[in-house]
């Protein structure tokens, strides 16, 4: 097991990634977070006031939960739990940041972009994740990464988040 | 975006018979599922891939509008493909039994059977009878137990709980399966429950399933926060155990004159569809107390949970 990134290094992390996705964002369009649930939808709680601090225009705030797009809804079986979308602004014509913890394979992200485009047609949709686990099963790549690590296919990220997991860390078992 | 392993579901069941069977825990689980799926019918594309590939067949054996359309609409949004089968122009006229009518529809790939059926029990001999998820949707004066999940969620959304309300069910009870499902959720919940109407309707058995029963609807109409007006069906009016249509009216009808004796913030609930001037006057059906069509817009976010939670438990037994 090794640690990753300290409680201080990801806050570290998410204001460098704050940063980059202000620079980023073009003039003339709304912008907005989408954190893919749980995790995603708590960094992208704490980007907002960073994108704020780094001299961002307002940005919407959503939340995405991706059980029903699924690729995997009829193998995980009953242990998927609903939590429901809360995307309260137009995300026709908007610049998206989708916010997740960790990416691996990318099907998660996949279904989100699908979830995403039942909503509306954005501008574009672009991609943080906090660690790059690598082994995509799918072309996707992101466009703000924290963290690059290189692990196994045995490896685990777990990302531990106050307001999810009671701790602040990101360690390799 | 792995769920956590070893985390227990709370939702085991491939089928929906009654609300007796299910836990408290259970029924809640159903209501939180379906506040998300309330929101998916506000967006533009109504509709998620939860069940792209499944098929769904309608088995109604009785006339239905709203529970029909309802399963239907809830099964398409969740990207299912549906079948209707109706009594009147199949094999049944021919004389097939429902089980033989089950496997040979079941022959051909089903995931799912929502069956309406005049007999008591009809949903739990198709369990046996077939291996596909079955939902029953009226089974006889047995159970109806979507009705009663989507009555749960509307009192609910109205009152913010459920728990310590008084809810009166008024009419035909004995008769009802809308009102031992309703009676049955309510009691888990926590509810306190008061069966109302003629004791030809309303058999002073009930009290041993935990209702009060009363036979004088203006005494307690005060105290109560909920009324749940049940429909008079029309094969019962010519029954002797039914009351003159007036008389029923003048003692259990759900007129303005009763509306202000209830409190400012009754709710008024009917399962449709309504017999405008006997249990509820119009003005009363069409006022801002009624839910009636609130229940039926619950009623498709509801039965998605459902759909969508018994496919999760079928696919997690196979897998």
């Amino acid at each position: 097991m090794s640690l990753l990134l300290s409680g201080q290094e990801i806050k570290e992390t998410l204001d460098r990634m704050a940063r980059q996705i202000v620079a980023a964002a073009p003039n003339g369009c709304p912008l907005a977070l989408v954190g893919i649930r749980r995790r995603g939808e708590t960094l992208a709680q704490r980007l907002m006031p960073l994108l704020k601090a780094h001299g961002a225009p307002p940005a919407h705030y959503g939340a995405l939960d991706i059980t029903l797009y699924r690729d995997d809804l009829t193998t995980i079986g009953p242990s998927a739990v609903l939590r429901g979308t809360e995307i309260d602004f137009d995300v026709t014509g908007a610049w998206i940041v989708l916010v997740d913890d960790v990416l691996y394979t990318g099907r998660s992200v996949r279904a989100a972009l699908d979830a995403l485009v039942d909503l509306g047609r954005p501008k574009a949709i672009k991609l943080a994740v906090l660690v790059d686990r690598g082994w995509r099963e799918l072309p996707i790549q992101p466009d703000f990464v924290g963290l690059r690590v290189e692990t196994t296919a045995a490896h685990i990220v777990k990302v531990k988040l106050a307001e999810v997991d009671g701790k602040e860390e990101v360690e390799l078992v | 975006m792995t769920p956590a392993a070893g985390e227990t579901p709370v939702w085991t069941r491939k089928h929906l018979l009654t609300l007796r069977e299910l836990s408290r825990e259970e029924i809640l689980y159903i209501l939180d599922t379906a506040e998300s799926f309330k929101e998916v019918s506000t967006r533009s594309i109504k509709k998620v891939p939860a069940l792209r590939g499944r098929v769904v067949v309608n088995m109604f054996f009785e006339e239905s509008t709203r529970t029909r359309v309802s399963f239907e609409l809830a099964a398409q949004r969740l990207s299912a493909d549906v079948i209707d089968f109706t009594e009147k122009m199949s094999s049944t006229q021919k004389g097939e039994s429902l089980v033989d009518t089950a496997r040979n529809i079941e022959a051909m790939g089903v995931d799912f059977m929502i069956l309406r059926h005049p007999s008591a029990g009809a949903a739990l001999d198709l369990t046996r009878a077939v291996d596909c998820c079955v939902i029953n949707a009226g089974d006889g004066q047995h159970a109806h137990p979507t009705q009663g999940l989507l009555d749960l969620f509307t009192i609910r959304e109205t009152k913010g709980r459920i728990e310590g309300l008084n809810v009166a069910i008024v009419g035909d009870i004995a008769h009802s399966r809308v009102a031992r499902s309703d009676l049955q959720g309510l009691l888990k919940l926590g509810a306190k429950v008061t069966l109302v109407g003629p004791p030809t309707l309303v058999p002073a058995a009930f009290r041993q399933l935990g209702a009060s029963v009363v036979h004088n609807l203006d005494a307690i109409l005060p105290e109560m926060d909920v009324v749940n007006m049940l429909r008079i069906q029309k094969e019962r009016i010519t029954s002797s155990v039914f009351p003159s249509v007036r008389e029923y009216v003048q003692l259990f009808g759900m007129d303005r004159a009763r509306l202000k004796r209830c409190k400012p913030d009754v709710l008024i609930m009917h399962p449709g569809p309504v017999n405008r001037g006997i249990e509820l006057a119009a003005d009363v059906a069409d006022g801002p107390s009624s839910s009636i069509l609130r229940q039926v817009t619950n009623g498709l976010a509801v039965r998605m949970a459902v759909l969508f939670l018994c496919q999760q438990a079928a696919s997690g037994a196979a897998a």
